[in-house]
């Protein structure tokens, strides 16, 4: 248990009194106190999640607004190029786009969202690198940039097949939204930001909300039956079934994004003999994972048994005897598969689908199979 | 006549003769959420009190069971392997983990009655 100083110490969430009010079980995440769970439970309120709509808050997530000084979006776009690998330029008006900050040696010192809102960029980062990646911002982007922290605004996620229905009481431009189109819209008749996507595999959408406003929509949204709270418990097991990557666990300093198997999210435009080839932070190292390969990679694992094999389980090419040759960095139990999932890096070599491998738990070599991600099927709508 | 003691790790022994049937407390199981997968010992596995006799598992996490006191494994309940639902649902009934044959009878002094078990948790 912590003691009482730590839990004053934690960080509140514009929504941390509902969270106590339905019976949140509080823990420390990421410098915030934070729902691990409601009363419903893990299990519970990822099923729902997926068989009708969770709402999630997410408002320890950075939000920040990219504006260039000039007036002209390209030049922001531009300038955030230097950061990440991906193509920023090419982010029509209203759409959203995943992106990673690199470092020198082409490790991901972040993952993040980028949006283009027509006059500047939105990005929301993860809560434990945020003031990071504020830092990173201003020291590289100042020049051409001013780098907004909207500290002052909530971020909900509202997941699932019932998402659309609940989101579209109180949005009527909701229906018409896509995977990954993100703007200024009304919510309740509040000033959000609301794009199409999330981090469950779901259709599915984050609104931003100020602050002030933020619990009275909650609670809006949850006075629907179909719409539930749900915790960071179930957020991590959705996730996980849906193949995405937990920053400092699955992806960190250490890995590339072709380690990563997030080549999808790097355009060709930025990779060799593209129009903007390179320019950002480890470039060379990257570029050399795409064109040479990288010697090892993270794939997705299902047991065959019914023990779940979780982050840290050193995996083995045979049943006893030999050097590990990778290890997990997220696995768990997933309620919708009602079997254990992970994932982890191996080599290359070893990471074809099909291949056995061994997990040790507790002393004892599990057989694990690598499987296809995501696990279960997402539900986009594109 | 069956006496039920309880460790302050959370398991309940039911003491019948020279034989325990252990569990996990009703109070163990709301802490630990929607349990997934049960790990139990051998039959035959001489338990020394306090060494990591089973694991519990819940979506989020793993969690081990000690053994409350040294002796024998004489039985599981394979029950669990297929319904570790049964953990939530009747933790300190059908969810039973294990039977030991007690090795020192000395030992289940050091554990507490039902009063002292509510005590604890409350």
């Amino acid at each position: 248990m912590l003691a009482r100083d730590d839990q004053h110490s934690l960080k509140k969430t514009p929504l941390h009194g509902l969270h106590l009010s339905l019976g949140g079980k509080m823990v420390p995440f990421a410098g915030y106190g934070m729902p691990v769970q409601y009363p419903a439970g893990v299990l519970k309120e990822h099923l729902h999640t997926r068989n009708s709509a969770g709402l999630f808050d997410v408002s320890h997530m950075g939000q920040i607004a990219l504006r260039p000084k000039s007036g002209r979006i390209e030049d922001a776009a531009r300038a955030l190029e230097r950061l990440v690998p991906q193509d920023i330029l090419a982010i029509a008006p209203g759409r959203q786009r995943y992106a990673q900050f690199t470092n020198t040696d082409g490790g991901i010192l972040d993952d993040l969202m980028v949006a283009n809102f027509g006059d500047h960029l939105f990005l929301v980062v993860n809560a434990a690198c945020k003031d990071a990646d504020e830092a990173h911002l201003r020291a590289n982007l100042s020049d051409t940039c001013i780098i907004d922290s909207l500290a002052d605004r909530a971020l909900i996620a509202l997941q699932g097949p019932k998402a659309e229905a609940a989101l579209a009481k109180l949005c009527a431009d909701a229906p018409a939204m896509k995977f990954m189109d993100a703007g200024p819209h009304e919510v309740a008749g509040l000033a959000c930001f609301v794009s199409r996507s999330g981090y469950t595999g779901e259709d599915g959408f984050e609104i931003s909300v100020p602050a002030a406003d933020a619990e009275r929509l909650a609670k809006t949204l949850l006075d629907n039956p179909d719409v539930m709270p749900i915790g960071l418990g179930a957020r991590d097991s959705l996730r996980l079934e849906a193949g995405l990557c937990l920053y400092g666990h699955d992806i960190d300093t250490a890995t590339t994004p072709v380690e990563a198997a997030l080549e999808w999210s790097v355009q060709k435009s930025r990779r060799s003999g593209g129009a903007r080839a390179g320019g950002f932070p480890g470039a060379e190292k990257i570029l050399a994972h795409f064109d040479n390969g990288a010697s090892r990679r993270r794939v997705g694992l299902r047991a065959e048994g019914r023990a779940p094999v979780r982050e840290g389980a050193l995996l083995f090419a045979g049943s006893e005897g030999g050097d590990p040759i990778g290890k997990v960095t997220s696995g768990g139990f997933g309620p919708s598969l009602n079997a254990p999932v992970a994932m982890g890096y191996v080599p290359t070599a070893q990471s074809a689908l099909g291949t056995k491998l061994f997990a040790e738990v507790r002393g004892q070599r599990l057989p694990l199979q690598v499987a296809a991600m995501p696990f279960v099927k997402n539900t986009y709508k594109r | 006549m069956t006496t039920t003691l309880y460790t302050s790790d959370h398991e309940w022994l039911a003491i019948d003769g020279d034989v325990a049937t252990v569990g996990i407390t009703d109070y163990a199981q709301s802490q630990l959420g929607d349990v997934v997968f049960v790990e139990l010992p051998k039959v035959g596995r001489a338990l020394k009190k306090a060494e990591a006799a089973a694991v519990v598992e819940s979506v989020k996490a793993a969690s081990d069971v000690y053994a409350p006191i040294s002796g024998e494994v004489l039985e599981t309940n394979a029950e669990l392997a297929s319904e570790p639902a049964l953990v939530n649902s009747d933790a300190q009934g059908k969810a039973w983990f294990f039977k030991m044959k007690i090795a020192d009878k000395s030992e289940l002094g050091g554990l507490m009655d039902e009063a002292a078990y509510k005590a604890h948790t409350a």
